[in-house]
């Protein structure tokens, strides 16, 4: 039976990038949609009409949202190179790691970088206590998820990737190898992944779009 | 092999509430902890070091944080009785999804509804009603969430209704009036032994929302 699998996506999300490295982990072909987030398509209106965001997983026309949920979702369907463990409490330890990422460090991350000048120095102590957790929680691991990229490796894409670029274009630099000589290793093997190299935006582009947001947001005061 | 289940809780959490009531639908016993909030236990810092939160389950001296990580656990666990996630992969995707909005949404602005006065209130509480009635609206007819029987939406969201007393009286407004079709599905689930002995009673909660607005100086 032909299988028909559709993402939703814009190419500067990290979020929608999580989904494309599932996908391609597990060899799944896939139609490959970009949204302009500036002005949403009727079908991501229609896909998630709750949160009208991206990522939206289209599987056989059915829809599914929210990144986390997709990476469950791929993982229990197409069982190639699974993302979570076998064991329940190794699958609850995943969870939590993914779900700090996403709800604690994303966060702390994003406003270290964007934050008011005044408020910068409190912004990158509670984003470096953040890196310090996960620092804590790699250990000797090569990756979070053991020898092999996990659910959680695939959640701190950001943290691979994106923190660097806007950290650049911004001038606030986090993750430091004196202080985070771990997480640091982790992101060096990480970006050497294929499939993770392969589903990033390019450094340029990334960089160039921060650019302009800081130009705007300049301009505007 | 007996299990050794502890549960690190505070009694008006509904997240806590949320653990309580997949352990009874699983009819496991274990060991109930209260914690204090404001004199936090060595027991519950070494367990939960990265949130210092509530609810934490200890299995066999192990913890697991994050209520609906619990909940998943737990189903997984001892997943021959009760099973509160579907095994279709794509309705287990839904129920994910629907949990996931109930903890993005309702705490906050239920939250703001008891803590706050004016138009930041008005606010909230029509975000709230909106909120619930999105969430009435994914019911439609089914007499649960989870279908014939409680799944883990129902278990996420049924634990919020003994707070909607403590709500509709700082907000001044009736759920019931708003959401009829949701209050009747909390009912409906209050029938079952599992619910009615994990919810705290409204009352008791509200009397713990008096004194939370007094302690914050809200009047």
């Amino acid at each position: 039976m032909a299988e028909e699998v559709k993402l939703i996506g814009m190419w500067g999300s990290p979020f929608s990038r999580r989904v494309e490295i599932a996908l391609k982990l597990k060899g799944v072909q896939y139609d490959y949609i970009e949204d302009d987030l500036t002005n949403k398509s009727p079908l991501l209106l229609k896909s998630n009409p709750v949160h009208k965001k991206v990522p939206v997983l289209l599987h056989n026309g059915k829809p599914i949202a929210e990144s986390l949920v997709i990476l469950e979702y791929i993982d229990e369907t197409w069982k190639a190179n699974p993302i979570l463990p076998q064991h329940p409490y190794d699958r609850a330890m995943a969870r939590f790691w993914a779900k700090y990422i996403d709800e604690k460090c994303m966060l702390a991350l994003w406003n270290a970088c964007w934050c008011e000048k005044k408020d910068r120095e409190k912004a990158v102590e509670e984003a470096k206590v953040c890196l310090k957790t996960l620092e804590n929680e790699l250990k000797d691991k090569k990756f979070f998820g053991g020898e092999s990229i996990g659910l959680v490796d695939i959640a701190a894409n950001f943290i691979g990737f994106w923190v660097g670029v806007i950290g650049e274009v911004v001038g606030v630099e986090l993750l430091t190898i004196d202080k985070f000589p771990i997480l640091c290793k982790w992101r060096d093997e990480y970006l050497g992944c294929s499939v993770i190299k392969e589903n990033l935006p390019s450094k340029e582009k990334l960089g160039a779009y921060f650019r302009t947001r800081v130009e705007s947001a300049s301009q505007s005061k | 092999m007996g299990d050794e289940i502890i549960l690190l809780d505070f009694w008006p959490s509904m997240f806590g509430m949320r653990v309580r009531l997949a352990l009874a639908e699983k009819g496991l016993k274990y060991e109930y902890k209260e914690e204090d909030l404001r004199n936090k236990s060595p027991l519950l810092l070494e367990m939960n070091p990265v949130h210092k939160q509530i609810p934490v389950l200890i299995h066999n001296g192990k913890p697991i944080c994050e209520s609906l990580i619990i909940v998943q656990y737990i189903d997984e666990v001892w997943h021959d009785k009760s099973p509160l996630l579907p095994s279709d992969p794509y309705q287990r995707a839904q129920a994910r999804f629907w949990a996931d909005y109930v903890d993005k949404k309702l705490y906050g602005l239920g939250r703001k509804v008891w803590s706050t006065k004016g138009e930041e209130q008005e606010t909230a509480k029509k975000e709230f009603i909106e909120c619930l009635k999105l969430l009435e609206g994914e019911l439609g007819e089914k007499p649960y969430f989870g279908g014939e029987k409680i799944g883990f939406v129902d278990v996420a969201l049924v634990t919020f209704s003994c707070w909607f007393y403590a709500y509709e009286s700082c907000g001044n407004f009736s759920i019931e009036a708003e959401c009829p079709k949701l209050i009747a599905w909390t009912k409906r689930c209050k029938e079952k032994e599992s619910v009615s002995s994990s919810l705290e009673d409204p009352h008791k909660v509200h009397g713990f929302v008096m004194g939370m607005r007094k302690r914050f100086g809200i009047e």
